[in-house]
């Protein structure tokens, strides 16, 4: 798969940067500190939910919150990766009901956030994902079938998050904000260009890791995007019963760093918000939040059942606001998606669901020493020993085995 | 003006600029020569300045470590020394310190991190849990964490409450974490030098009451112990030390109880009874060898410990020495530790810790009439 688009050459990090974003923005459209770092007043959409390219003056920009739109490729690359990753979310859930998969929490309906999450980034940078975001982790070049370790059940995780500079997918709420906010650290100390994309849902933001997260790469300055999908609901509970804040993208203020919320199923407006935080932060401006309003169509996860707390007519409603039906349309209508290249990548996307099937079918082998093989660098005594006590415990069973034969 | 905070002008530099400047002031502050009344204090704080130097990627980070030193002014001088950069102040918020140090040791740095007293550690517990001691295992030995977090822990200072936790018991139920508390001074250089050393997260717990403690030790010789050790790469991790040699019951205890249970074979020994002390040193790994060996050749045992007894690190050691030890055992294996209750107010707390009555009171109790 490929992994980003392709971006302008690296600028050569915060130390050369002269031009103060803020203070630019500030001086550019005499506007205030604060609305700069306050979300516009209207969720940023240059893609309406029929596939047509809104007029400017309706995109929701304003003076300091203006956004180009992204170039052809970058929009065809994002395209072929919200099919991909249609396609990716449907055969999981598939495999989770024929008993092939343990669980398995889809981002259908979230295709646009986890594709816009993956392609914003550059090769050097750092993404931190959460467990519903596994088709951002395959975007960013992981393997498809490494990526479903956690939920096959032979690991916890199954890609070295060194190698692709993923992080692995978390489970504890917003624990990994600060993961991403310690890795960006470092980079910025060692005079690296590094921006790290941290991401969490719309319930996670009432943990205290959220808070911490956002303060720490603020006061530190870091080159750290939070993007929060905001989907609606934290398992059954909506997000009224998190926050009463105007948007979520408006707390970003109250750490000191610039806010944003985009139509989170609007692939084009994703793209240009992200990768003009990404930019921004490269550059030096500090930490951004970016929320994307979006939506999980389907239940939390198999064990789930979504018609307990949700009406069906709401579903309907953001049925209507798919955000890979809309993306065709649109570049359909732009000319820049024919039949030929649409069935390519169709076909792109059912080899990648054929490996899940085959890979996830795979009766996969466990051995029973990685219980004790890596709970440390270097193993206590009392580890060895357990170690020992199991591989007895086997041998002597495999020994009764035979025996019996 | 610029959306955020910003550090200081220093914070555009890089990290090797500060490793020279520091090399450079270090030089200019030899200690004298050989052994010197030294504090456990001034040992751990020199520790990290040896293991700062040596090498760029550790870093200090917590509340008050920067400028003041800490409230217990064992990072004294080392911003002054490393500069803003290696040795800096957080937002007070611990989960945020222990979480970004998670980040940055799964990218190069190997931060030394201080939970400013043991109860406030508590807000970092799931950091701790789900992630400090289980990022090695969950990737499979890809991202190592090379992270050290003091706390200063325990009693006997007269502390208010949320002062004077004897955590250890947490860390050391969790799998994935290491568990050092020393009880020496010289094992307050040795201990924390190795555990900035080691490739899995250490939890240091440093007795705050022995932190002015002195003994005579010559630091240069330590330090030149240690380079020795790396190179010939020993360390002393999971090794207990026999605190005071013994033949006739074994005390064993770590960390503010080393000191207790010394007095009390001292006091021993007076009415001619000959008490050897384990000094646990590293409860995970716990050296089972050691501690067996001595209560073999002892046959009684009384475990001592601040910590509360009940499913604690205590409890544990009996345990051990239970399985180990049955046959060469002439009576039950005593405990004398903290009372089941929240740690005490100032004017109780004498009442709550064990004291070397209390230690001879359970020695007398090892059926030695039998």
């Amino acid at each position: 798969m490929t992994i980003s688009a392709n971006h302008t050459a690296h600028d050569p990090g915060p130390q050369t940067v002269n031009a103060d974003p803020v203070a630019e923005a500030v001086r550019k459209f005499g506007i205030t500190v604060e609305d700069y770092m306050l979300p516009a007043r209207h969720q940023i959409q240059m893609v309406d939910p029929g596939g047509r390219l809104k007029p400017d003056s309706e995109q929701g920009t304003e003076p300091g919150h203006e956004y180009p739109l992204p170039g052809a490729e970058e929009l065809l690359a994002a395209y072929e990766q919200l099919v991909i990753g249609r396609r990716v979310n449907d055969q999981n859930s598939a495999l989770v009901r024929q008993g092939r998969m343990a669980v398995y929490p889809s981002s259908h309906g979230q295709e646009a956030c986890q594709v816009a999450a993956a392609l914003c980034l550059s090769e050097g940078d750092w993404m931190f994902p959460t467990y519903r975001d596994s088709v951002a982790v395959m975007a960013r070049g992981v393997d498809p079938v490494q990526t479903m370790t956690l939920f096959r059940g032979d690991w916890h995780s199954g890609y070295d998050p060194m190698k692709h500079r993923v992080g692995i997918q978390c489970t504890p709420l917003t624990t990994q904000l600060l993961h991403a906010v310690g890795v960006a650290h470092a980079a910025k100390l060692r005079g690296e260009n590094t921006v790290v994309l941290a991401m969490c849902g719309d319930g996670a933001t009432s943990e205290g890791d959220f808070h911490e997260a956002l303060n720490f790469a603020a006061v530190f300055h870091l080159p750290v995007v939070f993007f929060v999908q905001n989907n609606k609901y934290a398992i059954s509970v909506p997000l009224a019963h998190q926050s009463v804040a105007p948007s979520l993208a408006h707390k970003a203020v109250g750490y000191g760093m610039a806010g944003e919320r985009v139509d989170g199923n609007d692939v084009v407006a994703l793209l240009a918000v992200l990768d003009r935080a990404v930019k921004l932060a490269r550059d030096g401006s500090g930490p951004l939040l970016v929320e994307a309003n979006t939506y999980r169509m389907q239940a939390h996860t198999n064990a789930d059942d979504a018609t307990r707390y949700r009406q069906d007519s709401e579903v309907a409603e953001w049925l209507a606001k798919d955000p890979v039906s809309r993306m065709k349309t649109y570049l359909t209508g732009r000319g820049l998606l024919d039949d030929e290249t649409d069935f390519r990548i169709a076909e792109k996307a059912e080899a990648i669901a054929t490996r899940l099937r085959d890979g996830l079918g795979e009766d996969v082998p466990v051995d029973p020493q990685d219980l004790f093989r890596h709970v440390f660098a270097s193993p206590t005594p009392q580890l060895l020993e357990q170690s020992a006590m199991l591989a007895d415990e086997l041998a002597r069973e495999e020994s009764s085995g035979e025996g019996a034969k | 003006m610029s959306p955020t905070v910003t550090t200081s002008s220093e914070a555009n530099g890089n990290v090797s600029a500060a490793t020279a400047r520091a090399a450079a002031s270090a030089a200019a502050t030899a200690e004298a020569e050989g052994p010197q009344p030294v504090t456990m204090a001034k040992a751990l704080n020199t520790a990290m300045a040896d293991a700062m130097q040596a090498d760029p990627s550790v870093l200090v980070f917590g509340e008050d470590v920067g400028m003041l030193g800490g409230v217990f002014r064992i990072t004294d001088g080392l911003t002054k020394t490393f500069g803003e950069q290696r040795c800096f102040d957080t937002p007070l918020a611990e989960s945020g310190i222990v979480g970004m140090a998670v980040g940055m040791a799964m990218n190069g740095m190997r931060p030394v991190i201080e939970m400013q007293f043991d109860a406030f550690a508590y807000p970092a517990f799931e950091q701790i849990v789900s992630h400090v001691a289980k990022m090695h295992n969950r990737t499979k030995g890809a991202l190592k964490l090379p992270l050290v977090i003091r706390v200063p822990y325990a009693g006997g200072i007269g502390g208010v409450e949320h002062h004077c936790d004897s955590s250890e018991s947490y860390y050391a139920h969790t799998a994935g974490l290491k568990v050092f508390t020393p009880a020496t001074v010289a094992d307050g250089y040795r201990m924390l030098r190795e555990a900035i050393d080691s490739d899995d997260p250490v939890m240091f717990m440093e007795p705050k009451k022995l932190y002015w403690s002195k003994d005579m030790v010559d630091l240069e010789e330590l330090r030149e112990q240690h380079s020795a050790n790396v190179a010939a790469g020993t360390s002393s991790e999971g090794r207990a030390a026999v605190a005071r040699p013994g033949t006739d019951a074994t005390l064993i205890a770590y960390g503010p109880s080393v000191p207790t249970a010394l007095a009390a074979a001292a006091a021993a020994a007076e009415e001619g009874r000959s008490l050897e002390v384990i000094d646990v040193r590293t409860i995970v790994p716990f050296d089972d060898e050691t501690v067996s060996a001595s209560v073999r050749k002892t046959g009684r045992a009384v475990v001592i410990a601040e910590a509360h007894g009940f499913a604690s690190v205590s409890s544990e050691i009996v345990a051990r020495i239970q399985e180990r030890c049955f046959h060469y055992l002439a009576a039950p294996i005593r405990r004398v530790t903290g009372f089941d209750v929240p740690y005490p107010a100032p004017k109780l707390e004498h009442y709550y810790l064990p004291s070397v009555d209390r230690i001879l009171d359970a020695v007398d109790d090892l059926q030695w009439e039998d």
